[in-house]
């Protein structure tokens, strides 16, 4: 006698014990397969890009920190280099070397918080998150050494950065540059071999390289299913150019692929930190920019290759001293786009690892 | 579940449960445009008459500031200053809150930690309505107080006072995890002077 | 190194095939009249040499006049990007083409425009608001909100 059985419809989150945010999902389960879910969000909008109409372009730095909480520098980092090649401002030097190391820092540190919170999902309660807290916590040292804050640095200027490094943060860098690969050995040793991991994660959520492409996602989620685009190689921004360092691609497009990516992508963030150390010559650090900015009538596009995607940054100019239009192609709100098709057919246990393995940020998907 | 012909997508949307909630969010804004005063009556009550502590009230007001358990509520960018708080370098276990109850049926204490807008209202009044009494509520950071740097948006509360009843207020944007600790060392002073026959 | 494909080029390939759809092609930009939109981006995407495979994003602009969406276009195996732009002048109703069916990335982004805009996108399966509630009145990145 078969059982008869009907589709029924909950609600996961938006408060939910996952440390990604307020995210909720309507899913339909037959039992505890999903059949349908729809992703509901909104939840954070703060109205940012309208907000952004009434600041200068210097006063929404800090607007751009709390877009990507997790990432400030390379947000800022991205406004900045846009409103740059809008005005036509080149930068010294030296301010250029300080931008890549603060970005490359601001990878490792928001990719370990992406592992950490994956492995946490995984059902590995806190053990490797407060590993991975651990070592956050020494680059957060190290930018406090820089700009005095921990989370929402604001370090970034138009024409440069807005001070120089002191005198002990060059020998800091060098010994946490040192002691960083022998971790993500240790982390490598502990959990590559893992069975339950590989077991839950292994085949667990696929992306296909096709879709990966038609949903423009960007970033980790892209180079897992086997895409070998990186906007540092393919567009090179700054100083990338003169760096030598491998874009990690996955094979499968699982969920076991984005998180090994991530990993591979520290190592190679801690080789271009080293190089950029070497390379950092004298100087000054912030050009003259006038107190009030005008730039001329048009608009630009940059983007960069901020550690969740493609951040980008659309200004429209009209001369005057507040942008007209401002705004954020955030890339954790387009990977979300195949969100359904990677968790239809899959248990809710797995549903919570795919979404994790996605690796968003809440105040980036809704601004 | 439909099928778009002219897309070729799947469908899903459940705009008659949109509706609803858009109504009760309608309805949730225009009652709460004032701020709930700050439940600080009792305190003063207390410094006029003077009356001590009696040695239940002393152990039952040491057992509850003792074992504060918070429950999820973590929006924006102050959730990060709040884990790095909980993680290990600044342990907020020494306090006995490393439990971080998902179910506020379990918590009694509820520190908000980041900007609240108006489609999340209802649901952080709900939360808050579940928890038992007696609890207590943490403003931390500059949006939780009053709305921060987005206060003039068309989408933000101003202040979690308008929905929630607020103890304690911590500053900063977003406030150190030294600055959290003694925000909580505040809250626990304040549970001290309880008596019981407050309720 | 990304080329920025110029648009007199590329108008100049679309001429022949979409006579009369172009309205002017500046620098790297391509503006066309939203009727024919949909069929010139399906002619982008699958042209061998153009190869349009990635939509970089869409962004609306409200010009008092008129409503102005902007496509950034990139291909991944050429690696080269193009700006296409329509506009829409009617305030009270403005409809342009959906482009959901050759690049999915647009599905949330034309929600957004729209939730915050007011644009409707003509052919989206799932036209509804995305980050503001059911129920909230007008469309607030509007230059005559507030």
């Amino acid at each position: 006698m078969a059982l008869k059985t009907e589709p029924f419809v909950i609600n996961i989150g938006p408060v939910h014990p996952s440390t990604h945010g307020v995210f909720r999902m309507r899913a339909t389960l037959d039992g505890e397969v999903i059949v349908d879910m729809e992703p509901v969000f909104g939840y954070l909008h703060r109205g940012i890009e309208k907000l952004a109409e009434g600041r200068t372009y210097t006063q929404n730095i800090p607007f751009t920190d709390r877009l990507d909480y997790l990432a400030s520098m390379s947000n800022n980092m991205a406004y900045v280099m846009a409103v740059e090649k809008l005005a036509g401002i080149s930068i010294p030097e030296r301010a250029e070397y300080l931008r890549v190391i603060m970005a490359e820092l601001q990878r490792i540190a928001s990719h370990l918080i992406g592992v950490g919170a994956f492995l946490n999902d995984c059902g590995a309660f806190m053990t490797p998150f407060l590993y991975m807290f651990r070592e956050r916590e020494k680059i957060l040292d190290l930018f406090e050494m820089v700009c005095g804050q921990r989370l929402t640095y604001n370090y970034m200027r138009i024409g440069g950065a807005s001070q120089d490094i002191p005198e002990e943060f060059l020998p800091a860098l060098d010994r946490f540059v040192k002691q960083m690969p022998g971790f993500i050995d240790e982390y490598d040793q502990l959990l590559a071999e893992n069975e339950i991991l590989l077991a839950r994660t292994k085949g667990v959520g696929i992306l296909p390289k096709e879709l990966a492409i038609n949903i423009s996602a960007s970033g980790p989620v892209l180079r897992g299913s086997g895409v070998k685009w990186d906007i540092r190689k393919a567009d090179p921004y700054s100083v990338y150019d003169r760096f030598q360092f491998d874009i990690p691609t996955g094979s499968a497009g699982d969920t076991y692929d984005r998180y090994w990516v991530k990993i591979q992508e520290m190592r190679q963030s801690v080789r271009i930190i080293e190089q950029a150390m070497k390379q950092l010559p004298p100087g000054e650090v912030l050009t003259e920019v006038p107190h009030s900015l005008h730039p001329p009538a048009g608009e630009v596009y940059g983007h960069i290759e901020a550690p969740k995607g493609e951040l980008g940054f659309y200004l429209v100019s009209d001369n005057s001293i507040a942008p007209y239009r401002f705004h954020v192609r955030a890339p954790t709100l387009i990977n979300l786009t195949a969100l359904r098709d990677m968790m239809v057919g899959w248990k809710v246990a797995d549903a919570v690892i795919i979404f994790g393995s996605i690796d968003i940020c809440l105040a980036e998907v809704d601004r | 579940m439909e099928v778009d012909e002219r897309a070729g997508l799947h469908v899903y949307s459940d705009t008659e449960l949109d509706k609803a909630e858009g109504t009760a969010i309608e309805l949730l804004k225009s009652h709460c445009q004032q701020a709930i005063p700050d439940p600080d009556k009792w305190l003063e009550e207390e410094l006029r008459h003077n009356i001590l502590l009696t040695s239940v009230d002393f152990m039952l007001n040491w057992a509850r500031r003792s074992s504060l358990w918070p429950v999820i509520c973590f929006p924006a960018c102050c959730a990060f200053e709040l884990i790095a708080t909980a993680a290990s370098r600044f342990d907020i276990s020494r306090f006995g809150m490393e439990i971080i109850r998902a179910s506020p049926r379990q918590a009694d204490l509820m520190i908000t930690a980041g900007t609240l807008t108006w489609k999340m209202a209802p649901q952080v009044r709900r939360i808050y309505d579940q928890m038992a009494e007696p609890k207590w509520v943490i403003a931390m950071g500059a949006c939780a107080i009053s709305g921060g740097t987005f206060a003039q948006s068309y989408s933000v509360v101003p202040g979690y006072n308008l929905i929630v009843p607020v103890d304690v207020y911590v500053p900063g944007c977003p406030p150190r995890p030294e600055a959290l600790l003694y925000g909580i060392k505040m809250l626990r002073d304040k549970i001290a002077k309880r008596s019981i026959t407050e309720g | 190194m990304t080329q920025a494909l110029s648009g007199e080029e590329i108008a100049a390939k679309l001429e022949p095939q979409f006579p009369g759809s172009i309205i002017e092609s500046t620098g790297n930009n391509l503006l066309v009249k939203s009727e024919s939109l949909f069929d010139l981006a399906s002619f982008l995407k699958t042209a061998p040499g153009l190869d349009f495979d990635y939509l970089t994003s869409i962004t609306a602009v409200d010009y008092y006049d008129y409503f102005e969406v902007v496509y950034h276009l990139t291909s991944i195996k050429h690696n080269h990007s193009l700006v296409v732009k329509t506009r829409c002048y009617d305030r009270g109703n403005p409809v342009v083409p959906s482009v959901v069916s050759l690049w999915r990335g647009a599905d949330f982004q034309e929600r957004e425009i729209y939730d915050l805009m007011g644009i409707s996108f003509d052919g989206h399966p799932n036209l509804k608001r995305i980050f503001l509630w059911e129920g909230f009145q007008g469309h607030p990145l509007r230059k005559d909100y507030l």
